[in-house]
């Protein structure tokens, strides 16, 4: 099936209640407005529906989900990979593509938090402006490492939407002792192949074999306020934020002491058994110490101590 | 979902209640199940974090070291803790710390009974560092805290009727069933703990 075909599939799928047409007359002009008058097929989708829209005396809104059929979600719903959505969100932000194959890459974000997405160019989709709001529709859903993002394709149809959407923060702030700080913290070395970075055991990468590592800090630890517990993940600066140590300086000890490993014994000895509060965003299970603030001031010790006397 | 297993949180207890609990248990018949030591106001722990004054270290040990240290609490009372060749970093810290000295432990709890059948508990360390005056003042108040919470549920616990209880705390019931301690005992330690530290703020007001 050509892709005008899927498109006009769905089209009389969405008013063959109301109007009595046929796919191939739902077909025949998409293609009159995509082969003869070079629009792009989402906004010959667009007009199409719009066409019929009128005939049908409905508003946009009667269309429901449309007819493809998928979920209408939001970002904080995707939990799964290889899902087909549709998905109304604002454009975040746009990184710069690091390849050809892709057009456009970059964050989606709705009330409930955000996700990356991916357009590739040979989808041939209109271009998605920054701070524009879109309705998406058939978008899959992938996952990298705990980390879930959607993929716009060449069926995918873009509206953009008239409106604004307040992106919600899905950072989270936790706070507590710092109990313990893991293998694989301190001065560390990761794999120099490109969009690699996996952290080398014993000089090696477990992708690429041997390599010449890159010089690299970062802190695996456990925040534990006596009920729950939160693993945390400083990168570099975080983790110079932190200990105070930068990664020349880790660098320096680590060739004194002909050792790496010193670097994670003295960050132990300056932070474990401190309190610490950290905001982040999460990924996987740990929260990536975005800001990070010690609690030296003491606790309010009256207000307790009022509750202890009266009960 | 989770293939790893949980972290095991690290309670605030004040010495005064960890000491008197001595009853441990285990939740599966697995060699490798947690052991769990029972707090009389209801709560399994296995795993504490200490904030206090080391007050003595002493190495113990016959054939290598096997270094004790002692840690105060605002209360007078006193955490016991053990740390030989296979804690070194612990051991280390022990020998080389010089008492007074407020001090960081995350640690184990372990029950050994005596030769007259008395059950001792003791920290094993995970993990010791040297801190600050305020981070001792924090932990003092976060484990007044959470003290005082477990202390109001055991009591919401023992208000309900046990006969119609099916809101009865697992570990509650565990601690009426295996110890005879006034749960009021544990509030005071939570009163003279929070009273100690504004002794203190008003010892240092009045040296300005």
């Amino acid at each position: 099936m050509t892709d005008l075909r899927t498109h006009a599939t769905e089209i009389h799928e969405q008013f063959s209640d109301q109007l009595d047409l046929s796919v191939d007359d739902v077909e025949e002009r998409l293609e009159t407005l995509v082969e003869e008058y070079k629009v792009p097929v989402s906004e010959a989708r667009r007009s199409v529906v719009n066409t019929y829209l009128d005939e049908a005396g409905m508003d946009r809104d009667d269309l429901g989900g449309g007819g493809s059929g998928n979920e209408q979600v939001q970002v904080a719903d995707v939990d799964a990979p290889e899902e087909w959505v549709d998905i109304t969100a604002k454009v975040v932000e746009l990184w710069d593509p690091r390849s050809d194959a892709v057009a456009q890459v970059g964050l989606l974000g709705d009330e409930t938090g955000r996700i990356k997405f991916t357009k590739w160019s040979k989808s041939d989709l209109s271009e998605l402006e920054e701070g524009a709001v879109y309705h998406l529709r058939n978008v899959v859903t992938d996952e990298y490492q705990g980390r879930f993002s959607v993929k716009l394709n060449r069926t995918t149809v873009i509206e953009e939407r008239d409106e604004d959407i307040e992106v919600g923060d899905d950072d989270v702030t936790v706070e507590g002792a710092l109990v313990d700080i893991q293998s694989g913290s301190g001065l560390i070395k990761r794999c120099p192949e490109e969009e690699c970075t996996r952290v080398l055991q014993n000089g090696r990468c477990s992708e690429h074999g041997e390599v010449e590592g890159e010089f690299d800090l970062r802190i695996k630890g456990v925040l534990d306020d006596g009920e729950d517990v939160h693993e945390v993940l400083f990168d570099q600066d975080a983790t110079e934020e932190l200990t105070g140590i930068t990664l020349e300086a880790a660098k320096e000890m680590a060739m004194d002491a002909l050792d790496t490993s010193v670097v994670a014994d003295e960050m132990r000895a300056d932070v474990l058994g401190q309190y610490y509060r950290v905001t982040g965003p999460t990924f996987g299970r740990y929260v990536l110490v975005d800001e990070l603030e010690t609690l030296t001031e003491p606790a309010d010790a009256e207000a307790v101590l009022i509750k202890a006397r009266s009960i | 979902m989770a293939t790893t297993p949980t972290r095991e949180v690290a309670r605030r207890v004040f010495a005064g209640e960890f000491n008197d609990a001595t009853y441990t248990f285990t939740e599966s018949d697995d060699e490798r199940a947690p052991v769990y030591l029972l707090l009389p106001t209801g709560e399994r722990v296995n795993r504490v974090f200490v904030v206090g004054t080391l007050m003595e270290t002493e190495d113990v040990g016959d054939d290598s070291e096997y270094w004790q240290g002692q840690v105060i609490d605002p209360n007078g009372d006193r955490f016991y803790m053990y740390a030989g060749q296979y804690q070194p970093d612990a051991a280390s810290m022990l020998r080389e710390l010089e008492p007074p000295a407020y001090i960081a432990v995350v640690g184990k709890p372990r029950t050994y009974e005596t030769d007259d059948g008395e059950v001792n508990v003791s920290l094993r360390p995970e993990s010791i560092t040297e801190v600050d005056a305020a981070v001792r003042d924090r932990w003092v108040v976060e484990t007044a805290e959470r003290t005082l919470d477990r202390v109001q549920a055991f009591q919401a616990d023992a208000a309900e009727d046990p006969e119609d209880g099916a809101t009865v705390d697992e570990y509650v019931a565990m601690a009426r069933e295996e110890y005879d301690y006034p749960v009021e005992n544990y509030r005071r330690l939570v009163v003279g703990a929070l009273e100690s530290l504004e002794d203190d703020e008003i010892e240092a007001s009045a040296g300005d």
